[in-house]
């Protein structure tokens, strides 16, 4: 199969593009949109936004979610905030900084337009969101407050106490649930999207397992969007809630829909340390904790050590024993560093044997400063329900002592590629937010994600899907088509194998399995070695897993079990991907750091200053593109390339010093 | 449905509505509560003195001001108590048994409200046979003569004196969760004012024990009157 | 390492009796959370061919609203302020026994063992717990100042995860403070204005068409609220409510 990667970007300046592109777009009139079905897949605020925002315009729209209500989706938990380039704070923000902040800090691995399209409709997203009634930060005048976050030197962004996606996801759930109750959307909760069902090579209906009876059946229409999220979960431990999963992306891969750049993930700086093997997750600590908190470890092994032991207490150690890396390493941005710098850095420091925690995998976040000199009041009011939720699960005082923090899997740049109308390669398959690769090319800036999802789903698909609907006769398709009855089948015969292997091993010990070898191999730090290694142990897994694996009861109850070997099966072949693009990338980039590729000393750019050794090297000559992987049963993937052109933005050597 | 009765309609077929219903009848009994003692404590000043405080009871707006409070009383004991069974029942309905209950911060006056509620009606209409209705032909007798010597009649039997204090108790149960109830039901509690009002509840419900039992208490073990 | 005794009511289907079942739960380490301690147990009756315990969880950070245990007889475990996958072994003695059954109201059917159908309550959030405002039409988000303080109102009722923990605490399996918190939310701000007395009215009604029970004042759900939203929130629906029952049957 030849694949031509059409971005179709509009022509035309990079700041007119979008007006340009909405011009050209094709409408529907009011009276044809009810006569379209729009599968969306998840209800989180990519999905949220597209579902109620098209029942909205008109058309019919069906949505899923495997969560018991829309609300609980894991956008939920984002908890810093959200940029927009409103410039509020008059600190120089525009839409061209925060456009060039996103590509800088995306390790220009992303398109122009869309990042140049992202923040643009940022603004619109927040004027959405205060007219939805969610009660973001004001200030005594009753206008809008903002904080500075990572990777930006300007306060942008709008918040919500230490809870910002889950007021934004509430805006948007509620916005869903009044489509809902108007008739405009019929959701689907407790429902797992298995399989897309292809005719005429079209997306036109998804197979689906209600989690209830366990009835498995499906649904037809015009368009599917899926906004069903990353893939962290690939690693078992990550911030990402249990039942994060690519399920839905790997089905619409193995349909012909490319995975595009699935190396790159991110690993989030504050996390709460690992404390045992029996560990199911872990927790984010807000990024926002960066701007008052100092980041440090000891300058010395021993006093790692002692620290340990619990010998000696942190807040014992003098201010010349601590080594406050990010500040030393990166003074203009210090404490507010990217995440995928700060998580590198903090590695480095407890691979050197500096970590504190007892495991030696931690480094300390300080608020003593912040306390001297604002007050605890202050910080109470700024931090309380972070410092109170670091209590509950570490046990420890952060008021009191520092908190420990390092480094975890966090969220996934890549995703099923999607052109400019965010429609994948399968004609009539939309993805949107952290599901779609598109707009934070190798690493993602704080705030952003929450941006992206909205923008994905209010502004921008219910604009793009327009060019697409407008080819297709309506309700060409029911679920008594050929397709659709053998695609039930398929997904049947799978669930009845996966419950009749009744082996000896439990879903969670593949997925420990899988998860320690993804992070030891292709986490935070890759080499050729580790990845060739994985790429021969993963099939080997995948074969025990389909022949020993354990899962009691049957298939047509809740069955929880089912659930999730279905969804470690998936990761199983997804990882494979994953590591064949982290070795085909002979680079480093944002989230994706290659051992081999790093820069050292005698490098011109080391030399100058303008950046340390240790840090990603990225090889802007062979690399500057989108790798989009085609699935091939039983064989290595193929790699399509789909070359970023940057018209405005001239690449540079990332440096936050 | 005829548009007259419409808006009660509304108001009945509601949660909150008949929760106002409850929260607004219960107020009426509860100054009433007050009234009512404030004109039985006139025992304590002397014969005289209460005999006269209960011929003015009835002859107030020439005889019609005792009907007018007789029947707004009964009227808003009935809404009460309807109300609350009503109430109860829909929330037995509701709420299935955990097999390990445990209660956090319910008082245990709030959680035998309808065990309390239903005691003091039982009391209520006791009481009214008693000494309003005056089915035992004696107090009728003595009640003709002087109200005030058919208290002290009626209280000197040890009987009626332990039903008595059980159902004022009760009541002071029932008033402490009740008068702060009413508050929060009609919307006029918050966190600010929440330890004064419940402050009031229970200062108010001690008083009426206090004032209430004084009377039997004085007449029968004291022998006040006899 | 703890040894513990679990009473967990089991249920296979929603149409099941069920009944109470006990687990012993060896050697499980005291920093774990609750969640992955019955991940553990479940790992055992698995090896051993048994149906694991089911229940629902999803975030495991308390926030998404989605595990729903009552642990010996309070949702969410005796302690203030968390959710079950907040709850930490540390909390807990060598040789208890712990009881845990499912979120119970006559509205929360069962699902299966300790998973229950909440669905209830988005149908109240669907019957008016929204201002309607269309996509793309809105003003510049900073042409309606609000004050801080109602600002910081709105947010303490909008807090509300929908973990539906208040009902499950309630005597009378009550979802007032659950409809007060979104109702007290959209009350405080300017923008919820227009459409104030049409949602409190809705939201009441559906609310009582799902079958809850009737607030009796004793604060349970307070207390039982993983994000300690306040019964003032039902005072002032009480209040809202009463004016806009008003307005609808008395006035135009």
């Amino acid at each position: 199969m030849s694949i031509v990667l059409d971005s179709k970007i509009p022509s035309g300046p990079l700041d007119q593009k979008w007006s340009k592109h909405k011009m050209d777009s094709k409408l529907i009139n009011p009276a044809n949109k009810r006569k379209f079905t729009i599968l969306v897949v998840g209800s989180g605020l990519a999905g949220g936004a597209a579902a109620a925002t098209l029942a909205e315009l008109g058309y019919k729209v069906k949505c899923f979610c495997y969560q018991d209500s829309p609300r609980r989706a894991h956008s939920i938990a984002a908890q810093g905030g959200i940029n927009a380039a409103k410039n509020y704070q008059n600190d120089g923000d525009s839409v061209r900084r925060l456009f060039y902040d996103t590509i800088k800090g995306g390790d220009f691995r992303s398109r122009e337009a869309n990042v140049h399209r992202l923040a643009e409709v940022s603004t619109n997203i927040i004027d959405q969101c205060v007219a939805q009634g969610v009660p973001f930060a004001r200030e005594y005048g009753g206008l809008l407050d903002n904080r500075s976050f990572g990777g930006a030197q300007v306060s942008r962004t709008f918040y919500a106490r230490g809870q910002t996606g889950q007021q934004l996801l509430i805006g948007c759930y509620q916005a869903l649930e009044k489509e809902v109750h108007k008739g405009g959307v019929q959701m689907f909760p407790r429902t797992e999207m298995l399989d897309v069902v292809l005719v005429d090579g079209h997306a036109k209906g998804i197979v689906v397992r209600d989690m209830v009876t366990g009835k498995i059946s499906s649904h037809s229409g015009d368009a599917v969007i899926m906004a069903t999220g990353g893939y962290g979960n690939v690693f078992f431990l990550s911030t990402n809630a249990m039942g994060c999963n690519v399920t839905a992306a790997w089905r619409a891969a193995r349909r012909g829909a490319l995975f595009a750049n699935p190396c790159y993930t991110q690993i989030h700086p504050t996390c709460i340390p690992v404390s045992g093997d029996y560990q199911s997750k872990l927790t984010l600590m807000s990024e926002s904790l960066r701007n008052d908190g100092r980041i440090w470890v000891p300058k010395s092994k021993e006093i790692a050590e002692k620290l340990r032991n619990k010998q000696i207490l942190p807040d014992s150690v003098k201010d010349e024993d601590r080594d406050y890396f990010l500040e030393r390493k990166y003074p203009s941005f210090g404490n507010l560093s990217p995440r995928d710098i700060s998580s590198r850095a903090a590695k480095e420091c407890c691979d050197d044997g500096r970590g504190v925690a007892p495991t030696g995998l931690g480094v300390y976040l300080d608020f003593r400063d912040a306390i001297n000199r604002l007050g605890e009041p202050a910080i109470r009011a700024r931090y309380g329900n972070l410092f109170q939720m670091y209590d509950k699960i570490a046990g420890e005082d952060p008021y009191k002592q520092p908190m420990m923090i390092y480094p975890a899997v966090h969220y996934t740049m890549g995703g099923l590629w999607v052109d400019y109308n965010l429609m994948s390669n399968v004609p009539g398959l939309h993805v949107l937010g952290e599901a779609n690769f598109s707009d934070h090319g190798a690493n993602r800036l704080g705030a952003s994600a929450l941006m992206q999802g909205l923008a994905d789903g209010y502004f921008v698909i219910p604009t793009t899907i327009a060019n697409y609907l407008a080819t297709q006769t309506p309700g060409k398709c029911s679920v008594n088509d050929d397709a659709f009855k053998q695609a039930e089948a398929e997904t049947t015969a799978r669930v009845n194998k996966l419950v009749g292997i009744k082996g000896k091993r439990t879903v969670d010990s593949f997925h420990r399995e899988l998860g320690l070898m993804m992070w030891d191999n292709c986490g935070m730090a890759r080499n050729k070695t580790g990845l060739e290694e994985n790429i021969r142990r993963i099939p080997e897994i995948r074969e025990e897993f389909w022949n020993n694996v354990c899962i009691p009861g049957s298939g047509n109850m809740a069955n929880m079990e089912l659930e999730k070997a279905g969804r470690v099966a998936d990761f199983l072949e997804f990882a494979e991907t994953m590591c064949y693009d982290a070795l085909a990338r002979e680079e480093s980039c944002g989230g994706h750091f290659r051992e081999e590729y790093q820069t050292r000393a005698g490098d011109p750019d080391v030399d100058s200053g303008l950046v340390a050794p240790g840090e990603a090297k990225r090889d802007d000559a062979n690399f500057a593109h989108v790798a989009a992987w085609q699935y091939n049963e039983g064989q290595a993937p193929t790699l399509h390339k789909e070359q970023l052109q940057y018209e405005e933005v001239k690449l540079s050597v990332r440096s936050y010093k | 449905m005829n548009a007259s009765i419409r808006p009660l309609c509304a108001i009945w077929n509601s949660s909150i509505g008949k929760k106002y219903l409850v929260a607004l009848t219960g107020l009426v009994l509860v100054l009433f509560l007050a009234g009512h003692l404030t004109g039985n404590l006139l025992v304590f000043v002397g014969q005289e003195d209460f005999d006269e405080y209960a011929k003015f009871l009835h002859t107030m707006l020439h005889g019609a001001g005792v009907w007018i409070a007789r029947i707004t009383l009964l009227a808003c004991l009935v809404i009460h108590v309807v109300a609350t069974i009503a109430l109860t029942r829909q929330n037995a309905a509701a709420s299935p048994k955990y097999q390990h209950e445990k209660t956090i911060q319910a008082t245990r006056s709030s959680r035998i409200m309808i065990i309390s509620g239903l005691t003091i009606l039982a009391f209520v209409v006791y009481h009214l046979l008693h000494f309003t209705v005056r089915v035992d032909s004696n107090l009728a007798e003595l009640a003709k003569e002087s109200p005030y010597q058919m208290v002290i009649a009626g209280f000197s039997s040890g009987i009626v004196v332990l039903f008595y204090v059980i159902a004022i108790s009760l009541l002071c149960s029932h008033l402490s969760h009740g008068v702060q109830s009413i508050f929060q039901t009609l919307g006029l509690r918050s966190k600010k004012s929440a330890p004064l009002i419940s402050f009031i509840s229970k200062a108010y419900a001690l008083i009426i024990w206090l004032g209430f039992l004084s009377i039997p208490v004085a007449i029968y073990f004291f022998k006040f009157g006899r | 390492m703890l040894n513990l005794t679990l009473k967990v009511w089991r249920q296979k289907t929603p149409q099941d009796q069920g009944s109470i079942e006990t687990y012993d739960a060896k050697n499980i380490p005291e920093e774990a959370s609750f969640l992955e301690m019955l991940d553990i147990v479940n790992g055992r009756i698995i090896e051993t061919g048994g149906e694991p315990i089911h229940f629902d969880h999803d975030c495991r950070e308390g926030i998404c609203g989605m595990c729903s245990l009552t642990i010996n007889g309070v949702p969410h475990s005796k302690e203030k302020g968390i959710t079950t996958c907040q709850v930490h072994m540390r909390k807990f003695q060598e040789g208890d026994t712990i009881w845990i059954e499912p979120f119970r109201a006559r509205a929360f059917p069962v699902i299966r063992d300790l998973i229950v159908d909440r669905s209830a309550m988005d149908r109240i959030i669907a019957s008016g717990g929204y201002i309607d405002v269309r996509t793309g039409s809105a003003v510049d988000a900073n042409s309606l100042p609000i004050p801080k303080t109602d600002a910081d109102s709105a947010f303490d009722a909008a807090a509300c995860i929908g973990c539906g923990a208040c009902i499950a605490a309630c005597k009378n399996s009550s979802a007032m403070l659950f409809t007060a918190a979104k109702v007290s939310h959209l009350g405080h701000l300017p923008q919820g204005q227009p459409e104030r007395d049409k949602r409190v009215l809705a939201m009441v009604r559906q609310m009582d068409a799902e079958g809850f029970g009737n607030c009796t004042n004793q604060y349970e759900c307070e207390a039982a609220c993983p994000k300690e939203i306040s019964v003032d929130h039902i005072a002032r629906m009480n209040r809202d409510f009463a004016t806009a029952l008003v307005k609808e049957q008395l006035l135009s």
